[in-house]
């Protein structure tokens, strides 16, 4: 229970740190000298998304949908 | 010429693994429209991800970026990192396993067996269909444009490939990649176009920054210290209810046919493993490049004509023919990657849940059922064609359709959602959604489609402002995908300031007011103060789905069982 209620805390921290409303009139700092913080925010956002799902796939994934699976050549 | 003859060469090796594809096809349509349910992790990633990135992640991308800066990487790509990966574990999984254990190869299939309907489902293939349609005709209309403006001589400027024979190539090519080989064929060629799709941006990152006489951070500082458009490198003109909203739009992805049929093709399950954690970077590596040089091409080109092109012109300029050339081949991958599904799943919804559905297959055998499709491809695509070509100067109408099925697709998800998810859901549930989502479109068509006010009316706010002026095309954007926004300042240039709104509904004066419906310069109807429509639409189909499922009796307890006991947990969900 205490697994799923993280795992939900994490969805959700991760859908509400879209919304930076604290960059949104910044253009600096330039990330490696030329990427507008708000654009290398939401790049780093993405690979956070990524890490979201693996994280999911590791503690979440619906093993039970696996004995559907065709048996291994 | 180059980038016509690498583009001709692509072309013709699309149609080459289209015809392998026939030979090792068999004549049942589990084997042509889901490849037998048999394909391996890496294709299954390679191929969703290609079902769903259109022409817009290259030109549609770069050139929203050229007009309202880099805020647009947030609001569509990053929310789709997010929403589409989730919606893949969740419900992705589930519809894979239902479709193993009892055959579904549909979305609707699903439906009607779990709700025990039968025109309901119909009901909903239709408006699955009406919204996917015009889709698929914008595809054959952007792969006519995209071969004539990249065969376009410098010197004549004439097409060496003309708007009309661009768009017979893709139909054709389309058709018999998919008429040959089915899912196989489709999914072969999808690793070949992401893997194209993937590469492109990096490859132009680099040689751009090359090629241009000063450095990123010289153009990106100037920007930046230029009031004008400054805009370009923040989001200080994107509204935040716009940027919100815009988070609703991804669920739109898990319900396009193409999308669910996809997921019912995998091998394993465990397939989608890798897929969703890939997804976001996938996504990353295509958009980054692509939104940062559309803001570079308006530090570096300055105003254009055309901003969608502003990629084919940033790569014109200060990269070799052959890389345009690969350039074009990847636009022409994705539009016919996306395209290529369209037709197909089209082909399945209307084979799986029309003809055999209503008795095709005992009739005719299941042999003749795969002729059917075949044929069906065929009909649709002739006719998908002649319509690109006689309607080619309303392309705005048929971009509106495509916007428009972005939010009823995004609004049919808690459909699946309590299909999957809630036992007590019930087909009148699912109709009184479907039929919101349905009556949604058509009352924000008429209500974009509805002439704007004269622009001195429409500073002044009122009641009603919906009877007068200008033209649906003139309120028609120039882009595919987004129209997210309430401001086209490329197009008008930075200095023409914040652009008006007409206001529909409203309620209160002065600072207190509320605006309940108003319409962006776009033509784009906003909804309470800003918000996409799509707002409205998820919130009103969710709650017709809720009360009407809860005042109308439940499916059998045979039913219910079968999709819920613990003994079927393997099939769908895991709710006690």
């Amino acid at each position: 229970m205490m697994k799923k209620l993280l795992l939900l805390l994490m969805i959700l921290a991760v859908y509400a740190a879209h919304q930076d409303l604290w960059n949104w009139g910044k253009a600096d700092p330039l990330v490696f000298g030329f990427l507008p913080i708000g654009l290398a925010y939401h790049a780093a956002y993405s690979i956070a998304c990524a890490v979201m799902m693996a994280v999911l796939v590791a503690f979440a994934w619906p093993k039970h949908l696996e004995e559907q699976e065709p048996p291994a050549k | 010429m180059i980038p016509v003859v690498v583009i001709l060469v692509y072309l013709a090796l699309i149609a080459f693994i289209g015809s392998v594809a026939f030979k090792k096809s068999r004549e049942n349509t589990e084997d042509f429209f889901l490849a037998n349910r048999s394909i391996g992790p890496l294709v299954f990633f390679l191929s969703i991800f290609a079902t769903n990135m259109t022409a817009f992640a290259i030109l549609g991308s770069s050139g929203q970026a050229y007009r309202q800066g880099i805020g647009i990487y947030g609001l569509m790509a990053s929310s789709s990192c997010f929403v589409i990966p989730l919606t893949i574990f969740f419900i992705g999984t589930r519809l894979w396993a239902l479709g193993k254990k009892f055959g579904h190869q549909t979305q609707v299939s699903f439906f009607r067996d779990r709700w025990e309907c039968n025109h309901i489902g119909a009901v909903i293939f239709a408006l699955s269909a009406a919204m996917l349609v015009p889709y698929m005709i914008i595809s054959i209309m952007g792969g006519g444009t995209v071969l004539a403006d990249i065969s376009t001589s410098a010197d004549t400027h004439q097409p060496l490939i003309p708007y009309a024979w661009g768009c017979a190539v893709v139909a054709v090519v389309v058709t018999l990649n998919v008429f040959l080989g089915g899912m196989r064929g489709t999914v072969w060629v999808n690793i070949l176009q992401t893997i194209l799709f993937l590469c492109f941006g990096a490859v132009a990152v680099a040689w751009i920054s090359h090629a241009l006489p000063h450095s990123f951070s010289y153009y990106v500082g100037n920007l930046a210290s230029d009031p004008k458009t400054r805009f370009l490198v923040t989001r200080e003109r994107m509204p935040p209810q716009t940027f919100w909203s815009y988070t609703l739009i991804p669920l739109s992805s898990i319900m396009f046919p193409h999308m669910a049929i996809m997921c019912f093709s995998a091998r394993r399950v465990t397939a989608f493993k890798q897929t969703v954690i890939a997804y976001p970077i996938a996504i990353l590596a295509i958009w980054l490049p692509c939104v940062f040089l559309g803001v570079l091409g308006f530090a570096t080109l300055g105003k254009i004509h055309d901003p969608d092109g502003v990629l084919l012109r940033m790569l014109q300029t200060y990269a070799p023919a052959w890389l345009a050339g690969v350039l074009g081949a990847g636009i022409i991958s994705a539009v016919m990657g996306s395209d290529a599904h369209q037709v197909l799943a089209l082909s399945t919804m209307f084979t799986k849940d029309i003809f055999v559905h209503y008795g095709g297959r005992e009739k005719f055998g299941e042999s003749r059922s795969v002729h059917f499709a075949r044929g069906f491809i065929v009909v649709v695509t002739v006719i998908a064609y002649l319509v690109a070509l006689a309607l080619k100067e309303k392309q705005g109408i048929f971009e509106i359709a495509v916007r428009y099925a972005f939010s009823g697709f995004a609004a049919m998800s808690p459909v699946m959602v309590a299909a999957l998810f809630w036992r007590r859901s019930t087909q009148w549930g699912a109709l009184a959604a479907t039929l919101f989502v349905a009556a949604s479109l058509i009352g924000t068509g008429l209500l974009q489609g509805t002439p704007a006010p004269p622009r001195a009316a429409a500073a002044k706010p009122t009641t009603n402002t919906v009877a007068s002026a200008a033209a649906l095309t003139n309120a028609a954007p120039k882009s595919a995908a987004t129209n997210a926004l309430a401001a086209k300042p490329a197009a008008a240039g930075p200095a023409a300031g914040k652009p008006k709104e007409d206001i529909i509904w409203q309620i209160g004066q002065g600072a207190e007011a509320v605006k309940i419906l108003s319409r962006a310069p776009n033509g784009d109807v906003r909804f309470l103060n800003g918000y996409m429509t799509v707002f409205p639409m998820v919130v009103g189909s969710a709650l017709c789905m809720i009360v009407f499922s809860l005042l109308t009796k439940p499916p059998s307890k045979t039913t219910i069982d079968k999709y819920f006991s613990v003994s079927s947990e393997s099939a769908g969900q895991n709710v006690h």
